[in-house]
């Protein structure tokens, strides 16, 4: 197969596989996660860089594989303009971000854990940016707020850090669910979980009556992960990550998803008014608030991610426009934003890295210490300010073009350019806090340490950014061109309007809000004194955090309220609901059921034996509640229900299960007289009679439920499914007794889940039973003294002399399973009970001395063959578990069948065998213990 | 005949679900096991009922039981044991740490309004 048929998921899957490899084998030296982590993300970039001229030229490439089909997920990618050009930021910003990070951490930080997550959070962008099927999608974006969170609480020590994480992973995964239902809602209208026939039917979600509940539901996902109003609050939380961190999540990936997602479903959802008002409505107040918040932030990171909100509401707002060239222009604005911003960031660290602070108050003049990053600083922060021959001037021209263009929809529209004006002359002001403050303004105040430039290999990103903002600013067209034009192509599904990528449009409005931004911001940074006196009395307290910290202790009370209400931490008040809705349920089936209860099926003659024997189970099981006070009374008859119930089945032609139940009914009451021993002997009555009342209330109509629905069965026919194994048993598993074929063949696979389970039940059972400290009572109820003999004689001596006899018993039944009632199962209790039976008639003492094994080993030995068989047979290239059978001919006995399930069935006889003799021996072992010499009065039974 | 087992399974059912709603935990497994019977037979039950047709393949035979429901059945026996064994010694441990057998560990004490009390 040609490799690039599958370079997509390829591209997705490289670094996830990296980051089990950072995981892994990161420990063994500091520097080899980097390395890992680079040459994960450059392999994705290699695969793809066969199929970039052709999604340049406008072709889309999709590599789907059939998954779960019923639900509408595949496994399918798609790459286009528009995923090509996210993916290309995510991996070369990623790969300059790995590089910087390289240089960031100090030694104390581990790399395994930095880097490994930093590659989950790469695939799971390059997986939403990648996804052809929206289900596959939605697992993405769920890895992405996952991945974040681990990225974002990298500092675990900090309190901040953890606070922050916890508030974007909630914000975000809020917005996840939201998504979820958005796109499903999508899916039922469109029919189809691929993007493909979701951007064909851009007519039909329009004039669905869900658009507007479906638009609001994935927009709140948008808006939670990009950060836009009333959403925006968690970002500038998110700063507690450590900078690169923040560099390639909050420049170029995370937050962009949200944005992503905007221009995926531009051409089906945009061009309503809904989608004008509320995109439109949330990207200006976005752009305003992050703008005008980001020129009192203290600190560098806060002055960013406040920048951050404001530019992510100028796309979304651009975006909200819905006229084709106003997604052009987001989508270039993504581009250069992806840059500067990623820069920015990495100057911050740069400056936190070597001055020990980022307090803007402090940081002052740092021109004469770090001339070279001061330079990329004052570029690219020129290019967030919007000043020509950067790439920001063209987009921001761009904006203010369609912003005039939009105001001539209505007198409201008006304002869309002027607001736009009064955002970018903050943007313009925070721009030059950012350069004058830091690296002008005076002497540094009380920095920590002198700063110097810091390692080559730091500022080589921020180096390579920068480029790439000045070439981008001065020959658009040579540059970004291509990409622009095909990820426009892609983003409407079309041809593209014509645009011009030129520096230079002539002397015309945008220009002049351009002018007047950079002169406004000027003089606000002039006036900026007063204005911070301002913010610090009106507005300096004002925090979401707040409202969000109120909301979510609102929530938790209620949570628990309502649990309080339900739960009265009594496990008899919740099993009474649990068993009441149940019966109500229950009811509800029988009223809206259509047919009569019962059918018409010929039924049986009562037959006289059969009569008396139901009889006396039903009346030892009243006996077992009336007298279960009397605990060991109640045993006695629960033990008769047991026998009752074993005659019933060999009654009803089942020889198999009449067996199993008779011996695992002696080990029950065995088991239960054992541990009556460290129980009171007899219940206190502490039931008032109102509550016993009701118990027999509930107990009496589940029960008439299950009478009569085991009824209505029963009087109805059957189409049973059993005819195929009744069919094959003989042929295709080499037994006739076809229940223990379809035990050990059939369905081999429940069988080895279920002996699993009875493995797992015994060893908890040990460890229960470790250190515990039991006292038994000293006497029986009436008073009378526990019989301190040793074992009775005649039991010592029948039990020796029944052993040989059971185990071959035991060893007769397990051969004959496979054609006739028997098999491992019964012959493993058998087998367990001649055991047992040793340790009741000869003592702990004798029988352990004689019987080592470990019973431990008997389970493991049983997992062991019960599996090995499996296995077998995927080294014979069948599938797991599959039996094979020949008939051999022996000298004396004659033909015989040997059955690959026969090993099977041993792995099952082995952990029954161990698995009941351990849970029995370690109970007995517990009496022994409290009943040993000086607790004479505590002796055994 | 039908109506006996049907009868039976709702009389097991019934006596089960009393003793799983009492205080004290001894009454609790032997409720859980009389339950398991209960669920056992009328799992089998849904195999319908036939007498002196066991699922033995053999040319003589006229007719067979079901035996689907039966293996499921004989799994769920030895499970169910496993499970009363695992139970009962929950009770014991919960006896040996917090000095009672009520099955909320509180004897009643800790909480004094119905959910409580047994």
């Amino acid at each position: 197969m040609n490799f690039l048929n599958c370079a997509l998921p390829i591209a997705v899957l490289a670094p996830f596989l990296g980051a089990l490899v950072v995981a892994s084998l990161g420990a063994f030296h500091r520097a080899a996660p980097a390395w890992v982590a680079a040459l994960s993300a450059f392999s994705a970039l290699l695969v793809l860089i066969p199929a970039i001229s052709g999604v340049i030229a406008g072709e889309t490439m999709i590599q789907s594989w059939s998954w779960v089909p019923s639900v509408g997920l595949a496994f399918a990618f798609r790459l286009d303009g528009l995923s090509l050009m996210f993916t290309l930021m995510i991996l070369v910003i990623g790969l300059l971000v790995i590089l910087y990070a390289g240089y960031y951490l100090s030694p104390k930080d581990s790399t395994v854990r930095f880097f490994s997550s930093l590659l989950l959070f790469m695939g799971a962008m390059l997986g939403v940016v990648l996804s052809e099927n929206l289900l596959l999608l939605l697992v993405f974006w769920e890895l992405t707020a996952l991945s974040s969170f681990l990225l974002i609480s990298f500092w675990q020590h900090r309190k901040d850090a953890r606070h922050g994480a916890r508030m974007a992973l909630a914000v975000t995964g809020m917005g996840g669910l939201a998504l979820l239902g958005g796109v499903l809602m999508l899916g039922q209208i469109v029919g189809s979980y691929n993007l493909t026939d979701v951007l064909a039917a851009g007519e039909i979600i329009r004039a669905h009556e869900w658009y507007l509940p479906m638009l609001i539901l994935i927009l709140i996902g948008v808006f939670t992960k990009s950060a836009q109003f009333p959403f925006h609050f968690w970002l500038p939380h998110a700063m507690a990550a450590p900078t690169p961190v923040s560099s390639y999540l909050h420049s170029a990936t995370m937050v962009k998803a949200g944005i992503f997602l905007l221009a995926r479903f531009f051409p089906v959802l945009s061009g309503t008014s809904e989608w004008m008002w509320i995109v439109g409505t949330a990207g200006m107040l976005t752009l305003l608030l992050g703008a005008f918040v980001a020129l009192f932030q203290h600190d560098l990171k806060g002055l960013l991610a406040y920048s951050t909100i404001s530019h992510l509401g100028l796309i979304t707002l651009l975006f909200g426009l819905g006229t084709p060239l106003a997604a052009v222009a987001a989508l270039f604005h993504i581009i250069n934003h992806a840059t500067f911003k990623a820069s920015l960031f990495m100057v911050a660290g740069i400056i936190d890295h070597e001055t020990g602070s980022r307090d803007m108050r402090k940081l002052n003049g740092l021109l004469k210490f770090l001339p070279h990053t001061s330079i990329l600083a004052i570029i690219a922060a020129s290019a967030m300010a919007g000043v020509p021959l950067l790439n920001g001037f063209l987009s921001k021209e761009m904006f203010f073009d369609q912003a005039v263009v939009a105001s001539g929809a209505s007198s409201w529209a008006l304002a869309i350019p002027v607001l736009a004006t009064l955002a970018a002359i903050f943007s313009v002001a925070y721009s030059l806090r950012f350069v004058h403050d830091v690296f002008f303004n005076g002497e540094p105040v009380g920095l920590p340490r002198v700063p110097h430039e810091p390692p080559r290999y730091m500022r080589i990103p921020v180096d390579f950014l920068v480029i790439i903002c000045l070439g981008v600013g001065i020959l658009p067209a040579l540059t970004v061109g291509p990409l622009l034009a095909s990820a426009s192509e892609a983003t409407l599904q079309g041809k593209a309007p014509y645009y011009s990528l030129a520096i230079w449009h002539g002397f015309n409005l945008p220009l002049m809000m351009s002018f007047l931004a950079l002169v406004g911001g000027g003089v606000v940074y002039i006036f900026r004194r007063r204005l911070f006196m301002w913010n610090e009395r009106y507005l300096a307290h004002v925090d979401a955090r707040i409202a969000y910290n109120g909301l979510l202790r609102g929530l938790n009370l209620m949570a628990s309220a309502i649990t309080r209400r339900f739960d009265k931490r009594s496990l008899q008040h919740t099993l009474a609901w649990t068993l009441g809705v149940a019966g109500l349920a229950a009811v509800a089936g029988f009223v809206s059921m259509d047919s009569p209860l019962f059918g018409d099926r010929e039924l049986m003659d009562f037959d006289p034996v059969a009569t008396i024997a139901f009889g006396g189970l039903m009346v030892a099981s009243v006996v077992t509640v009336v007298m279960h006070r009397q605990r060991m009374v109640s045993l006695i008859t629960l033990g008769v229900v047991g026998l009752l119930v074993s005659l019933g089945f060999s009654k009803f032609s089942a020889p198999d299960l009449a067996l199993t139940q008779l011996s695992v009914e002696i080990v029950t009451v065995v088991l239960l007289m054992l541990a009556l021993f460290f129980l009171p002997q007899s219940t206190v009555p502490i039931s008032t009679r109102s509550r016993q009342f009701r118990d027999v209330i509930l107990a009496t109509g589940i029960g008439s439920g299950a009478a009569l629905l085991t009824m209505a069965v029963l009087t109805r026919d059957l189409s049973p499914i059993s005819g195929f194994f009744l069919q094959n048993s003989v042929p295709g598993g080499g037994g006739t007794n076809v229940v223990n074929v379809i035990l050990v063949d059939f369905r081999g696979f429940d069988t080895l889940g279920e002996i699993v389970v009875l493995s797992i039940a015994g060893l908890g059972i040990v460890a229960l039973l470790q250190k515990i400290n039991l006292h038994a009572a000293e006497t029986d109820l009436e008073g009378r003294r526990w019989n301190t003999d040793a074992h009775p004689l005649i039991l010592q001596n029948l039990s020796r002399l029944l052993f040989p006899l059971m185990i071959l018993i035991a060893a007769f039944i397990f051969l004959r399973g496979h054609n006739l009632p028997g098999g491992g199962f019964i012959a493993g209790l058998v087998a367990a009970l001649a055991i047992v039976l040793q340790y009741l008639g000869n003592g702990i003492q004798w029988t352990s001395a004689r019987i080592r094994t470990d019973m431990h080993k008997v389970i493991a030995s049983g997992l062991f063959f019960a599996i090995g068989t499996g296995l077998v047979s995927i080294l014979l290239r069948y599938p797991f578990l599959t039996s094979a059978f020949t008939y051999l001919k022996w000298p004396v006995v004659g033909k015989f069948e040997v059955a690959s399930a026969m090993i099977f069935d041993l792995g099952v006889f082995l952990v029954v065998v161990g698995a009941t003799v351990m849970i029995l021996v370690e109970l007995g072992k517990v009496n022994l213990l409290q009943a040993r010499p000086g607790n004479q009065s505590k002796g055994g039974r | 005949m039908e109506t006996l087992v049907a009868t039976s399974v709702g009389v097991m059912t019934a006596c089960g679900v009393y003793l799983v709603l009492r205080a004290s935990t001894f009454p609790v497994v032997v409720g859980l096991t009389l339950l398991s019977y209960a669920v056992n037979v009328f799992l089998f039950s849904m195999g319908r009922l036939k007498v002196g047709a066991p699922a033995v393949i053999d040319p003589a035979a006229e007719g067979y039981s079901d035996p689907l429901p039966q293996a499921l059945v004989l799994t769920a026996i030895v499970i169910a044991f496993a499970m009363t064994a695992f139970v009962i010694v929950l009770a014991l441990k919960a006896r040996d740490e917090l000095g009672n057998d009520h099955v909320d560990g509180a004897g009643g004490k800790l909480s004094s309004d119905e959910g409580g009390e047994a």
